[in-house]
């Protein structure tokens, strides 16, 4: 039976104006399809995977073929018209009229998940048959890879906690296969369980969340939550800052918010398509999807919860991006910057910056996927996840160089690219709702976003080959799906400069404020320019530092063979040349001048970039040695060793007979009985 | 009531006789030493319960206990002390050496149990003597209000059957599989 | 009769059966033992019968159930005792403390 919740309506935007919403239609009555199938085609990759040419690749991009088409669909209704609409089937009654519904929303935020999750998916699958090709056990890969697209949908779909809860822990489920997936080394089922386990503690904070929320406004459903929060309901306001932390706490596991951050790169030991898809779309942005969708509750009553989810957000922001300095692992750099932006959003979100937040959610999947699948192309390339083996790797995989240079820049944050828009929108909307000091964190943490990028395009396409053997570049069907994420990467911006409408489709704001109520976020109106120019001068601050430090590395190594490497070191051939004037003006003149200038040169000018990049790279070094390995695994550690020991001492009284156990059973029988008959 | 006026009723005399009974076989069932008297005294436990039943006016259930604990049931626990070769003559070591703390304990058992129902129905008597329960009512009941779980437990003992003959089910070697399927 | 010398007797016959399920080494003794509980259970609902008298037999129908179930119980705790047998060479559950670590 299905029902339609929401008719054509009209909804109240913050600004006073009016949101113009349809149903949806055909589209979006049958929009449930993006949930199926991809279960389907796990079905069916598990059932015929090994009898076909590409081991199941084809049936894995059909379903997300499929669904890419109904997502665009509804993303350009909702472009051009607003959509708005729900479809749920009764599944069960729970004790006193809470129904348990499952089944799909379509609204602003969904529709711009769905699309997000087939686009990038379909991109990453077709990369992945020529990734994967040759590989042991594709047709499982790719059926895992479906189940985890398909766990995604549902958890975007879900109209109420339960179902999202399912498609959660379905996200994690996968996530472990795929994770875990050469389980022939045993690092890499470490690592799986890592996740798993850490996800697994969060997740019991989001279970009791649920059940604290629902029980209180006998409902799971988000559109009564939203409509619960706005009307200020005083049975949700008892129990909303402890239900907003708790469910802040289980998307600290999924979006790897410090301290929970600590699988993220050990989550590495997957495929490389794997990460791209888990750090782009799915997995990790579960955590933020979740925030988004409950916004109204943090909007309106939960305001309490927001000081300490800012805080752990700049944490989490600053503090993990600085870990990306020291990783040689081209991957992990990538995690990290991954934990990093995902910090971005999460202080967004929580210091009110609903349209920031997911707007900088939906330009990061393009370019951290893009990122990452350029890094597998490099990878697949070298057969190495060290920078260390790699350098000098543009003349040999252009296509590959271009698009990640692509991809940096746009996390890097420079304009008119997709990263800048959206960080120069979280960066205005935490200067105007207060947040002073973590808007002057968030563009210290674009300077050393920017710096690691530097640092990692430097040391992975310029310099001298390192690694063995010679590099080709990868087959078209891997680098098509890195030109189709490059295109998104540059543009996808301009969706949502502040003031602009875009004639017939408005902005992106407006798309993702189609809700049941209106979100009464903060959304900048017209650009700031000062402040973009303040987030822009530190990434390009940081490139530059970048540059001079690690390409110089490179090239004192280089200069021996400057021949093979004679262009592209602008800054620091111009340093050189400086270098050389001194040196001539100190050997003709011996002039005091010379003298001044060599010292300046070699004392002041190298020392500032050599000072700040040794600071960074300090911090960078203390926050990875002290507070990561000691502090936070420490703390693990500890609980895992009062766990052990615990579990040391109690297994005693496992003596394994049977009597024994009964013994105690009955004893305890005997003193529940005394106890409730003389007691209570 | 005193004792005097409880045991001048006749039928009362039949329950001790029957009570005693049952005690004692119950009793010998959990301290015989040999294995084989242990199930026989089982038997006159269960005899002295469906006299004691017949006391109570439920014939049809009396019935039931002689015909399918007496006929079946007990058959089945000599059939599996044969099997287990189980030792049939005495034996010292078939009880653990803790005592102490199982006799404490079901004390402790029959002592709350004892006295919770003392509490609660201190005298109170059963008036109902004298014409047994129809097995017309039994049966209406069975079929009727209760006949879900009559069919579920049915399919338990189907179950239990299938599930008993499986478990139980010595697995051929592959000589002996190949031989069968020669023949 | 008083309801309670039957509920009394139920009890005492119990506790035996508490007491054998505890000290009994031998499998099929231990299930001996399970039996006597389960009539001491039998008991108490067809005195409760007696004492309540429902319009359809309730305790009683009860009763028949509990025997039905105790019947399967028996012959699938025998299967398994069959088979612990068979694999170990014992019926004796002081040689079963597999179950620990």
């Amino acid at each position: 039976m299905v029902r339609g919740l929401f008719s054509v309506g009209l909804l109240a935007a913050e600004d006073g104006g009016t949101i113009h919403a349809g149903d949806g239609g055909f589209w979006a009555d049958t929009a449930g399809i993006m949930l199926v199938l991809p279960f389907v085609a796990f079905l069916l990759i598990l059932a015929f995977g090994k009898r076909l040419p590409n081991k199941g690749g084809e049936i894995a991009v059909g379903a997300m073929a499929i669904n890419l088409l109904w997502a665009s669909v509804l993303m350009i209704m909702n472009m051009t018209g607003g959509v708005l609409d729900e479809t749920t089937f009764e599944i069960a009654r729970i004790g006193s009229g809470i129904v348990f519904e499952l089944g799909w929303v379509v609204d602003g935020l969904s529709i711009m998940m769905y699309f997000l999750v087939s686009f990038v998916g379909l991109l990453v699958f077709i990369y992945a048959i020529g990734y994967m090709h040759g590989d042991r056990r594709v047709d499982w890969f790719f059926a895992a890879f479906s189940l985890f697209a398909g766990a995604m949908l549902i958890l975007v779909g879900a109209p109420n906690l339960i179902q999202l809860i399912i498609g959660w822990e379905g996200v994690g489920l996968a996530s472990y296969f795929l994770i875990g997936f050469y389980w022939e080394d045993l690092d890499n089922v470490r690592s799986g369980n890592k996740a798993f386990l850490t996800n697994k503690v969060a997740d019991v904070g989001l279970i009791l969340g649920a059940i604290l929320i629902g029980v209180s406004i006998h409902s799971f459903s988000f559109a009564d939550l939203a409509k619960a929060a706005t009307d200020h309901s005083t049975e949700l306001g008892a129990v909303a800052v402890a239900g907003g932390l708790l469910l802040f706490f289980g998307a600290m596991g999924k979006s790897a918010q410090f301290p929970l951050h600590i699988w993220l790169p050990d989550a590495m030991a997957g495929p490389t398509p794997v990460s791209a898809l888990m750090h782009a779309a799915t997995m990790v942005t579960a955590g933020i999807y979740l925030m988004a969708r409950t916004f109204p509750l943090f909007q309106n009553l939960a305001m309490d919860a927001r000081t300490l989810m800012i805080a752990i957000g700049t944490i989490t922001l600053f503090a993990i991006g600085l870990l990306a300095l020291t990783a040689d692992d081209i991957k992990k750099v990538l995690a990290y910057s991954t934990v990093s932006q995902l910090g971005y959003m999460m202080t967004a979100v929580a210091a009110g910056g609903y349209t920031a937040g997911v707007f900088h959610l939906f330009t990061h999947a393009f370019f951290k996927a893009l990122l990452f699948l350029g890094a597998g192309s490099v990878i697949h390339a070298v057969h190495s996840n060290n920078m260390s083996d790699m350098g000098g790797l543009r003349k040999h995989m252009p296509t590959t160089y271009w698009t990640f240079m692509v991809g940096s820049l746009a996390l890097a944050g420079i304009i008119p690219l997709a990263g800048f828009w959206s960080k120069d929108e979280i960066l205005a909307t935490l200067g105007h709702e207060g947040y002073t000091t973590v808007m002057w964190i968030a563009i210290a943490g674009a300077f050393v976003t920017a710096f690691y990028m530097t640092r990692t395009v430097a040391l992975t396409f310029f310099g001298s080959y390192k690694g063995h053997g010679e590099p080709h570049e990868s087959p078209r069907v891997m680098t098509a799906p890195l030109i189709g994420l490059a295109i998104p990467s540059i543009f996808v911006g301009v969706l949502n400069i502040p003031g602009v409408n875009w004639p017939g489709i408005g902005n992106f704001t407006e798309w993702i404020g189609v809700r049941v109520v209106a979100m009464g976020d903060y959304h900048p109106k017209s650009v700031d320019w000062g402040l973009a120019a303040i987030g822009l001068a530190a990434a390009v601050l940081g490139i530059v530092l970048g540059w001079m430090i690690f390409a110089r590395d490179r090239a004192t190594q280089a200069e021996r063979d400057a021949l093979e490497v004679p262009v592209l070191y602008p800054l620091l051939r111009r340093k050189y040349y400086m270098d050389d004037l001194a040196w001539g003006l100190v050997n003709t003149t011996r002039g005091p001048l010379a003298r001044f200038v060599n010292w300046t040169n070699t004392y002041i000018i190298d020392m500032v970039p050599n000072a700040i990049g040794g600071v960074t790279k300090a911090v960078g070094g203390f926050v990875y040695g002290i507070l990561d390995q000691r502090g936070v695994d420490g703390v693990f550690n500890g609980l895992s060793a009062i766990t052990d020991g615990a579990g040391s001492a109690v297994r005693k009284w496992q003596t394994g007979r049977v009597q024994q156990y009964a013994a105690a059973f009955v004893a305890g029988a005997v003193i529940l009985v005394i106890v409730f008959v003389f007691f209570i | 009531m005193t004792f005097a006026d409880w045991i001048s009723e006749p039928v009362n005399w039949f329950f001790l006789a029957f009570g005693l009974v049952v005690l004692f076989c119950g009793f010998r069932v959990v301290t015989a030493k040999n294995v084989v008297h242990a199930a026989l005294y089982l038997v006159g436990a269960l005899a002295g319960t469906a006299a004691l039943f017949l006391l109570l006016s439920a014939e049809f259930v009396a019935w039931v206990l002689v015909l399918v604990y007496i006929g079946a049931v007990i058959v089945l626990f000599l059939f599996g002390i044969m099997i287990t070769r189980a030792p049939t003559g005495l034996d010292e070591g078939l009880d653990s050496e803790q005592k102490a703390l199982p006799a404490l304990l079901s004390a402790a058992v029959f002592v709350m149990m004892a006295w919770a129902s003392i509490d609660a129905f201190g005298t109170e008597l059963i008036t109902s003597t004298g014409s047994p329960t129809a097995t017309e009512l039994l049966g209406q009941s069975l079929l009727g209000r209760f006949v879900i779980p009559f069919e579920i437990v049915g399919f338990i003992l189907l179950a239990a059957l299938v599930g008993g003959i499986t478990v139980a089910r010595r697995d051929l070697t592959p000589a002996e599989e190949e031989e069968r399927s020669a023949v | 009769m008083v309801l309670n010398q039957f509920l009394i007797l139920g009890a005492a016959l119990f506790a035996m059966g508490v007491y054998g399920l505890l000290v009994r080494r031998n499998i099929v003794l231990i299930l001996l033992s399970v039996e006597l509980m389960l009539n001491a259970v039998n008991i108490n609902l067809i005195a409760f019968e007696s004492f309540l008298v429902t319009s359809q037999a309730l305790g009683q129908v009860f009763a028949i159930f509990v025997i039905t179930v105790a019947a399967a119980e028996v012959g699938i705790g025998l299967a398994i005792v069959l088979m612990i047998f068979r694999n170990r060479k014992s019926a004796n559950v002081d040689d079963l403390s597999l179950m620990r670590w």
